[in-house]
């Protein structure tokens, strides 16, 4: 509940101004809150007399916090292939699990997953529990779901992350809600708050116009979902000691109403745009699918990956994998070049969080400009090609 | 085919933004808006209905003005619309969410199938679907992006994945989230409108679902925001300068790192 | 200005108003560079009932009079008036129908327009017979079960894309203004077939196109109404389709000050945005004045219309003029405002300047409109 001090409450209506939901606004001189309050405690910040609150509800489900121990990092297998971005969380993981002084272990699900366990340990992990089973060769959230809601009943681990792919993002809500747990989804920053050893879960929030940070004061475990290239993996090392531990599933949890009739990887592989580490993106300013050739012709100089703006694909000229926005993907990768990319929120929500971002654009007032780190103002006709050979001739060089 | 939608009025997006300078949230006029995802599971829900036959129910948690999207998903061809709304539920995060939703299905009655859009774009989190079905538990998938064959017995679907997609199947009841991929949301029609003006919308208290108290709204929700900050802000902007040449040569220099 | 619509005609509003923001905008360049139908737009429009708008509720239509259809074609105009036109020739080639058509030919005809499948043309113009519509040369014999069509109709819209034609055909020169009659002409008719597009200045996402007719043979109920009554078909047609063109006029006129003064806030030059200057803001002074005061008198005809059906010449003439020379006018001066970017294809007012020209030719020129009204005036003071 929002807890409103009418005798401190000055009538000056920055909460007003603070609230996304305009929840709550100045009456006769007095804030009143209305039904949109979503306790986000914006207001509450803002307020120079310090006239508002939050008051928390009674809790009923507090847990035994102190049997819940150790961080667990979920590695998705797919196809043969372990996704980079468990690698990435063992890195975090480890960090969570050193400042917290237990042990990281590593779950892996899959069939037929080979040396994989072996190479988690030397990416971080303490213990690996490996699920090896054909059962899970295809992925159904409903028997990865149970088996590792099951492990994680069974172990009591306090931290439990995973990656914020297809996969993760699909499954994992499901996991957190049959154990209760609170799970923050698309995490940015991850990190132990020192007086009480919470795990403290920061995402963007409004297409990445504010960030939240969030934690789980009286439930376990505590989840969340990263992006990809978020976190960094630690150096393998081969040397590096650990514990595997192969898991035999009771068989009523692997059944599924769910069937899986194919899998159909596309026939481009670049379209897992969400691990490039360098993308060249493409916009309406490109006119034309011959011109957005110019944009892949990029690419295969940077040795890049090709992403879009919605514009272009719902012009067609490639297909909504590559899409980078609100409503398509969200990449962070470690350098972004649009190109007659306007820049519209919708778009930049997809991508500003990349560590570099470059853009050419012909209008000099296109809100890409304000999140590019570097920009030439040109006609993308002369500069794409001139960047095109100069950079080949670097290469050369 | 007895189909419920669930769906959320948001703030649109891309209106909302913190002030670089005071550091508040500055919502000039920020209108509301049906989420842009759930616009397609409700014509998805419309399409399978106009193929099979049934019925479509959109329901929806949120305060009193949020009928205004109900009865947008009516115009749009939806039959009925029930809003669960309490000032008990404020607060609450997506497994308070979950709750709530269920018990307001549950007082529904029978469906073969529940659609949501993928995700909310004010809070992002995808979470909802998933856990209303664990909640109902029925099965669910997330990400279709197209309807293959739907029957009486069961739905064949493409659900998206990183790298492509897989052909799945599922019989009744189940959940879907999808993708807008999977359809284009159709304009309201004048019959719709006129339609959606006279409906009356249910709505539902904690009260009238037999809500647990310790379930719904911020006691209900195991996570909670404990800040709220502007996003970092980004290095130097620099526009390059000079004839069009010495700006290529400049940027061939900065991404020469990357090659 | 607040003109105090009810609020279906706020919902009409709303529905074309958002087809023309989510639909015609973003694809009215393509079309009129492809000289392409817009068909699935048109489906979009017959989704959302729009073209059940002027067809009676009995037939599986909205029931609403000129007014609602004036407010649907305003906003569809401000978008695209290729589409628009589209749109507008459809509700102009059932007209015939719903004003003299059997009871039978109503129910077969009107409900599949009204729930946009089928779109309809209106055959008048010939070759010889433009203004002077009196001069058609396309015949029509009865030959036992069957009327034989023969002629050929010149600059159909949606020739080639309906499926349903209303034309008119002599039927017995020798008795004058009663020599003509209307028919219906279905698309696959044996004797019947459309010439190619026609290549035009302006609203090129409208298929305009012959229709030739040699021994085309329809049943005998193809007859709409009685025969010889023709030409006071056409009249009835024409009277209320003009406000439909005004309206486009009104949506052009709109979309080019909208397009205009947005540009005039953002281009700077000698250091301030060129809205500062006199100069241009007394052209988009006179652009606004003009454009109210001719919605104002579309609207007002509309309502007049709706109230008053035995009467509506002068109005619905009056409107017309006004609106469409209007439209040429305002979307002039929108390229003049925008200056060098005004006449680059890439922004869209150049394409509104093309397309404003056809207001003031087709459905009765301003010249012979202005024919019109006088003759109106001068039959007003005989009678007082």
């Amino acid at each position: 509940m929002l807890i409103i001090d009418n005798e401190l409450c000055i009538g000056c209506g920055d909460c007003e101004s603070s609230c996304a939901f305009a929840a709550i606004e100045v009456i006769d001189e007095i804030a009143v809150v209305g039904d949109a309050c979503t306790l986000c405690g914006a207001c509450v910040d803002n307020c120079p007399v310090e006239a508002l609150h939050i008051e928390g509800g009674e809790k009923a489900k507090q847990v035994d916090l102190n049997v819940w121990s150790g961080v667990w990092v979920y590695c998705e297998f797919r196809c043969g292939r372990l996704a980079n971005v468990s690698l990435e969380l063992l890195g975090i993981g480890r960090k969570l699990a050193d400042d917290r002084n237990v042990k990281l272990s590593a779950v892996l699900l899959g069939a037929d997953t080979g040396e994989i366990a072996g190479k988690l340990i030397g990416y971080g992990a303490d213990k690996v529990y490996s699920v090896d089973n054909p059962a899970l060769a295809s992925f159904t959230d409903e028997i990865y779901g149970a088996v590792l809601s099951s492990l994680i009943q069974e172990h009591n681990p306090e931290i439990v992350i995973a990656g914020a792919t297809a996969i993760g993002r699909s499954f994992i809500p499901g996991v957190a809600n049959i154990l209760g747990a609170g799970l923050t989804a698309d995490c940015t920053q991850l990190a132990i708050r020192k007086d009480d050893g919470a795990l403290l879960q920061t995402r963007p929030a409004f297409g990445g116009n504010i960030m939240a940070t969030i934690e789980c004061p009286s439930s376990r475990p505590q989840m969340a979902t990263v992006r990809p290239n978020v976190m960094k993996a630690l150096e393998y090392d081969r040397d590096r000691q650990g514990e595997i531990i192969d898991v035999q599933p009771d068989p009523a949890l692997l059944q599924a109403k769910v069937r899986v009739l194919e899998t159909v990887i596309s026939e481009h592989d670049d379209v897992n745009i969400q691990e490039a580490d360098i993308l060249v993106g493409g916009g309406r300013g490109l006119d034309s699918e011959k011109g957005f050739e110019l944009i892949r012709q990029l690419a295969r100089t940077l040795s890049a990956s090709v992403s879009a703006s919605r514009a272009v694909v719902d012009a067609g000229w490639i297909g909504y994998p590559h899409q980078v926005g609100q409503t398509g993907k969200t990449v962070a990768p470690g350098l972004y070049i649009a190109c007659g990319i306007s820049g519209a929120i919708q778009h930049v929500a997809g991508m500003q969080s990349s560590e570099t971002i470059v853009a050419i654009n012909r209008d000099k007032e296109a809100p890409i400009f304000n999140v590019a780190d570097f920009g030439i103002v040109g006609d993308l006709f002369e500069v794409l090609p001139k960047l095109i050979t100069s950079l080949e001739e670097y290469k050369k060089s | 085919m007895k189909i419920i939608v669930c769906i959320k009025q948001v703030p649109d997006a891309k209106d909302v933004r913190l002030d670089p300078e005071t550091n508040t949230l500055a919502r000039e006029g920020v209108e509301s808006i049906m989420n842009p995802y759930d616009q397609h599971a409700v014509e998805e829900a419309v399409s399978l209905k106009e193929q099979l036959g049934g019925e479509v129910t959109v329901l929806s948690m949120g305060p009193p003005q949020a009928e205004a999207v109900l009865r947008q998903a009516i115009s749009c061809g939806a039959d009925c619309g029930v809003l669960i709304s309490d000032r008990a539920f404020a607060g609450a995060d997506t497994w308070a969410t979950s709750y709530t939703l269920a018990k307001a299905v549950q007082k529904i009655g029978e469906f073969d199938l529940i659609l949501c859009g993928k995700q909310a774009i004010d809070g992002d989190t995808a979470q909802v679907g998933p856990g209303l079905a664990i909640q109902l538990q029925i099965p669910f998938l997330t990400c279709i992006q197209k309807v293959r064959e739907v029957t009486e017995d069961e739905i064949v679907m493409e659900r998206m994945m990183d790298d492509g997609f897989d052909v799945v199947a599922v019989s009744y009841p189940a959940l879907l989230t999808v993708v807008k991929d999977i359809n284009e949301p159709r304009v309201p029609s004048l019959k719709g409108k006129m339609k959606s003006k006279k409906a009356t919308i249910k709505v539902l208290s904690a009260e009238d679902v037999g809500a647990d108290s310790s379930c719904i709204g911020l006691a209900g929700s195991p996570t909670q925001v404990v800040d709220v900050f502007p996003p970092p802000p980004r290095g130097e902007r620099a526009v390059l300068t000079g004839t069009i040449d010495e700006q290529v040569a400049q940027l061939t220099e900065k991404l020469a790192a990357y090659l | 200005m607040d003109y105090f619509l009810t609020e279906e005609q706020e919902m009409i509003v709303d529905i074309a108003r958002q087809i023309t923001d989510e639909k015609i905008i973003p694809n009215r360049a393509e079309l009129d560079k492809k000289d392409e139908f817009p068909r699935a737009i048109l489906e979009s429009i017959g989704q959302a009932d729009l073209f059940g708008i002027p067809i009676p509720e009995e037939y599986g239509g909205f029931g609403g009079g000129c007014f609602d259809i004036v407010l649907a074609l305003e906003q569809l105009g401000r978008g695209c008036i290729g589409v628009a036109t589209a749109f507008a020739a459809s509700a102009l080639g059932i007209y015939p129908i719903i004003v003299a058509g059997s009871e039978e030919m109503k129910k077969k005809y009107l409900a599949p327009i009204a729930a946009g499948e089928k779109f309809a043309a209106f055959g008048l113009t010939e070759a010889n017979a433009g203004s002077d519509a009196s001069g058609i040369q396309t015949t029509a014999v009865l030959d036992g079960d069957e009327w034989v069509l023969n002629g050929t109709k010149q600059w159909i819209t949606n020739g080639g894309e309906a499926q349903t034609y209303t034309i008119i055909a002599m039927t017995d020169r020798s008795r004058g203004a009663r020599g003509a009659s209307m028919f219906v002409v279905e698309e696959g008719d044996a004797g019947f077939s459309c010439g190619p597009k026609e290549k035009k200045m302006g609203i090129r996402a409208s298929s305009t196109t012959e229709l030739i007719f040699k021994d085309c043979r329809i049943p005998k109920d193809r007859l709409i109404g009685r025969q010889g009554t023709g030409f006071i078909t056409i009249m009835k047609t024409l009277d209320s389709s003009r406000p439909g063109i005004a309206a486009l006029g009104l949506g052009i006129g709109q979309a080019c000050i909208d397009e205009a003064t947005t540009y005039a806030k953002q281009r700077v030059q000698f250091d301030k945005p060129i809205i500062s200057f006199q100069a241009v803001q007394h052209l988009l002074a006179d652009m606004a004045i003009q454009l109210e005061a001719s919605r104002a008198l579309v609207y007002a005809s509309a309502k007049h219309i709706d109230a008053h059906p035995k009467d509506m010449t002068k109005a619905s003439s009056m409107c017309k003029v006004m609106a469409t020379d209007m439209a040429m006018k305002v979307s002039i001066d929108a390229v003049q405002v925008m200056g060098g970017y005004g006449y680059m294809r890439e922004y869209p007012v150049e394409k509104m300047m093309r397309d404003a020209k056809i207001l003031q030719i087709y459905e009765g020129t301003n010249q012979v409109q202005r024919n019109v009204i006088g003759q109106e005036l001068n039959k007003e003071y005989s009678r007082k």
